[in-house]
């Protein structure tokens, strides 16, 4: 057992800090690391810049284009780029989408689409949750008739993460109402410029704009833009969910907010005493650091087991679980530090040129936002209650 | 011992129900809570021409009531409609430090919904520490003026004055004074807040001031004025808790997945459970305050700061819950419940903390 990080890896570590140096605008980092909202083209040309240097796909294979890392490399990148307030990569394509076309796509769609997705051409969305299918999201009905060359898809689909800056996106669709509802979902690409599409905003209570809904109408999709084989779209997708194990903890995003959280308990007085000497406060954030350490370790032991051929069982599942807590869990205490300021909505001050006064600290200033959006976190991508019950459902075996 | 509430109280709370359910829609409270000045006037006076604000004050300066059974029966009633018109940021407080210091024709204004008076207490980087203001204050010739910062002024704007303290040359007690919102040498930088409403950081530049009460002689004043708003803001959140738990409830008994209304699964049952029992607890715990507002100074700070410790924990809790057991749609801003929740886990911020007052009770 060695738990050091090796010499190579250390070495690793610093081409990446370097490159992140170098590339990274201030501008977009600030704005990471306050929680705000980057824009479409902030997104893309950080996208641009990985791409560049052929970092964008680290996490695919290297005979589709990817780096050759290795599993603690990755979560390397992944750790120093979110400490710089590097743009997360849009998981929708390049993380979700690209490994069930590696596995279950045909040769046609892999060379069509997976270039598309690296140099910009496609940005992909999720169309997975509906209405009436959350949590129970075998019970979709979106359905997907076929007609000749074509499927005709008609339904909703609903929580479409920045949609409204997509031109794709992947969808789960009833292609069988009959016999066991995961039987009968197919997986399908459509493009969002098809006639019979309304995509709406979903303004969230945060007062944020990123979710959409989206409306189908006899949307006209060509069959070639089935994934594998009709029926088996519940496979493809649980396939995803369980080889989803690198960056799911959110180690780096966490680690960020560590550090920018014991920056602000220095500077935060209570009773004419740094916030940090507050036994009370000092604690809480004790607490948390020590839930940090935890989980980073039982992400690299994640990883490791994978290497020796361990899994895929809950491990993705227990990931998301501790990784989302954990992270709502910091920008908790952040908004307590801020004290009477967390309650100031400012946003102008990331506006650009923007030079009057600051109520809290510019980095702060979208805090209690951030805070209530990230209660997102533990409901999307399958809710905690229903990562617990996979896990149960693989210990219990009842 | 009675529990119950008195019919005076009875009447007082559904009266504001009624209110509520037909004059007071939450898509306007949503909008006015996210304009410029963060609240309705109109609604503001529509509340004090009720008497919402006589019931915040004694017969003896003109109110009906006054007591900690008082403030928190109208603030519960009002939280559970999320009514956000600054009658704790502008009447409450203030109010009873005017009728203090002998402010009757200022009083009979405020009762009636004329006068609105903010309280500008904190300073950057002493926070929830409003006992130790820095020497703002200075007399020349015989006329006081204040010169200064002050942060967070809440409904500062749309204000006919704002009531400021500070120390003075001879004396390191709390002073308090009273500044005409259109007087000379008054800065402000407004802002709206995330739970909807507004604030403003002060600038004061030889603004001229009027001494309420004693030079130096406030901080009891002071105190007892902060415990009503703290008290206030304790029944608010028990009344937006109540509403939280209700849309909670009927999520639970209506919404379908897996074949089923998600109630009947017994890991929301048990959480539904638990925060129900918490919310009871929260409750026993604002009536344990406003029970003791009029007791001895010591026990009614132990009591505050247990309620308002209680509500900060309890409050956060029972927010983060009701969002997760209703999933996305307790994400969007077109269902209440995300406004409630702003509305509560912010009150956690306002007149200390859950740990700020966790560490006060354990000096009493």
């Amino acid at each position: 057992m060695n738990l050091n990080f090796t010499v190579a890896d250390q070495a690793f570590r610093k081409e990446v800090k370097n490159f992140l140096n170098e590339n990274l605008s201030q501008d977009i980092a600030t704005k990471m690391k306050a929680d705000f909202e980057l824009s479409k083209v902030e997104i893309e040309s950080w996208h641009a810049v990985l791409h560049q240097q052929g970092w964008l796909t680290y996490s695919w294979p290297k005979e589709y284009g990817g780096t050759g890392w290795n599993s603690v490399q990755q979560f390397i990148f992944e750790e120093e780029s979110a400490m710089a307030g590097a743009p997360r990569i849009l998981p929708f394509g390049l993380k979700m989408l690209a490994p069930v076309l590696m596995e279950f796509g045909s040769k046609e769609q892999k060379d069509y689409w997976l270039p598309r997705m690296c140099d910009g051409h496609d940005w992909w969305c999720q169309g997975y949750s509906e209405p009436g299918s959350g949590s129970d999201l075998a019970s979709l009905k979106t359905s997907a008739v076929r007609d000749g060359k074509d499927y005709i898809i008609n339904g909703q689909k609903t929580w479409t993460t920045l949609g409204q800056h997509a031109n794709m996106i992947f969808c789960l669709v009833r292609t069988n109402a009959t016999g066991k509802p995961q039987a009968g979902i197919s997986f399908i690409l459509v493009d969002l410029a098809t006639p019979g599409i309304e995509m709406r905003p979903i303004q969230t209570f945060d007062g944020g704009k990123e979710v959409n809904e989206v409306f189908f109408t006899d949307v006209r999709v060509p069959a070639s833009n089935l994934v594998g084989e009709e029926n088996m779209g519940w496979t493809y997708a649980k396939y995803l969910l369980a080889h989803e194990r690198n960056g799911i903890a959110n180690v780096g995003i966490s680690n960020q907010k560590l550090t920018r959280l014991k920056r602000l308990a220095l500077s935060q007085k209570r009773g004419s005493k740094p916030l940090a000497e507050d036994p009370l406060f000092a604690a809480r954030l004790a607490r948390l650091e020590i839930e940090l350490r935890n989980l980073e370790t039982t992400n690299l032991r994640v990883l490791d087991g994978f290497a020796h051929g361990a899994g895929p069982g809950p491990e993705s599942s227990m990931l998301k679980i501790i990784g989302s807590e954990l992270e709502q869990d910091f920008d908790d205490l952040t908004r307590r530090a801020l004290g009477r300021h967390a309650q100031a909505h400012t946003p102008e001050v990331f506006e650009k040129g923007y030079n009057g006064p600051q109520v809290a600290p510019k980095n702060m200033a979208n805090q209690s936002t951030a805070y209530f959006n990230k209660r997102k976190v533990s409901i999307y991508g399958g809710s905690n209650e229903i990562q617990k019950n996979i896990i149960t459902k693989m210990i219990l075996e009842l | 011992m009675d529990f119950q509430p008195t019919q005076e109280h009875l009447m007082l709370s559904d009266m504001i129900g009624k209110f509520i359910e037909n004059d007071y829609n939450l898509k306007d409270r949503i909008s006015a809570g996210n304009s410029e000045l963060g609240y309705s006037e109109n609604t503001y006076k529509t509340l004090a021409e009720l008497g919402i604000v006589g019931a915040l004050f004694p017969e003896g300066v003109g109110g009906f009531g006054g007591t900690g059974y008082d403030i928190s029966t109208v603030f519960e009633a009002l939280g559970k409609g999320l009514v956000n018109e600054p009658l704790v940021d502008s009447a409450l407080a203030s109010g009873y430090i005017l009728a203090a210091t002998g402010q009757d024709a200022l009083i009979e204004k405020l009762i009636s919904g004329e006068l609105r008076v903010a309280l500008a207490l904190i300073e950057n980087g002493a926070d929830y520490d409003w006992e130790l203001p820095s020497q703002m204050a200075q007399k020349i010739n015989g006329i006081w003026t204040i010169s200064g910062k002050k942060t967070m002024v809440k409904y500062a704007l749309g204000t006919d004055a704002i009531i400021v303290s500070s120390t003075t040359s001879s004396s390191e007690g709390i002073s308090l004074f009273l500044i005409e919102t259109g007087a000379d040498g008054l800065n402000l930088h407004s802002f709206l807040t995330v739970d909807g409403g507004s604030a403003s950081d002060i600038e004061f530049n030889n603004t001229p001031a009027i001494l309420l009460g004693g030079e130096g002689q406030s901080y009891d004043l002071l105190a007892s004025a902060i415990a009503r708003n703290t008290l206030a803001v304790c029944a608010e959140a028990l009344g937006i808790m109540d509403s939280i738990k209700n849309m909670t409830i009927n999520y639970l008994r209506t919404r379908q997945q897996f074949g089923t209304v998600i109630g009947k699964f017994q890991a929301l049952q048990h959480r539904t459970a638990q925060m129900l029992l918490e919310i009871e607890q929260a409750k026993s715990a604002v009536t344990n305050a406003a029970n003791a507002l009029e007791a001895s100074t010591d026990e009614r700070n132990r009591s505050i700061a247990a309620a308002k410790y209680s509500i900060g924990r309890i409050g956060c809790f029972v927010a983060e819950e009701a969002i997760q057991m209703h999933g996305g749609i307790g994400m969007t801003w077109e269902y209440e419940l995300g406004h409630f929740a702003k509305r509560l886990v912010m009150i956690d911020h306002e007149w200390g903390d859950q740990d700020h007052h966790l560490m006060q009770f354990t000096t009493f």
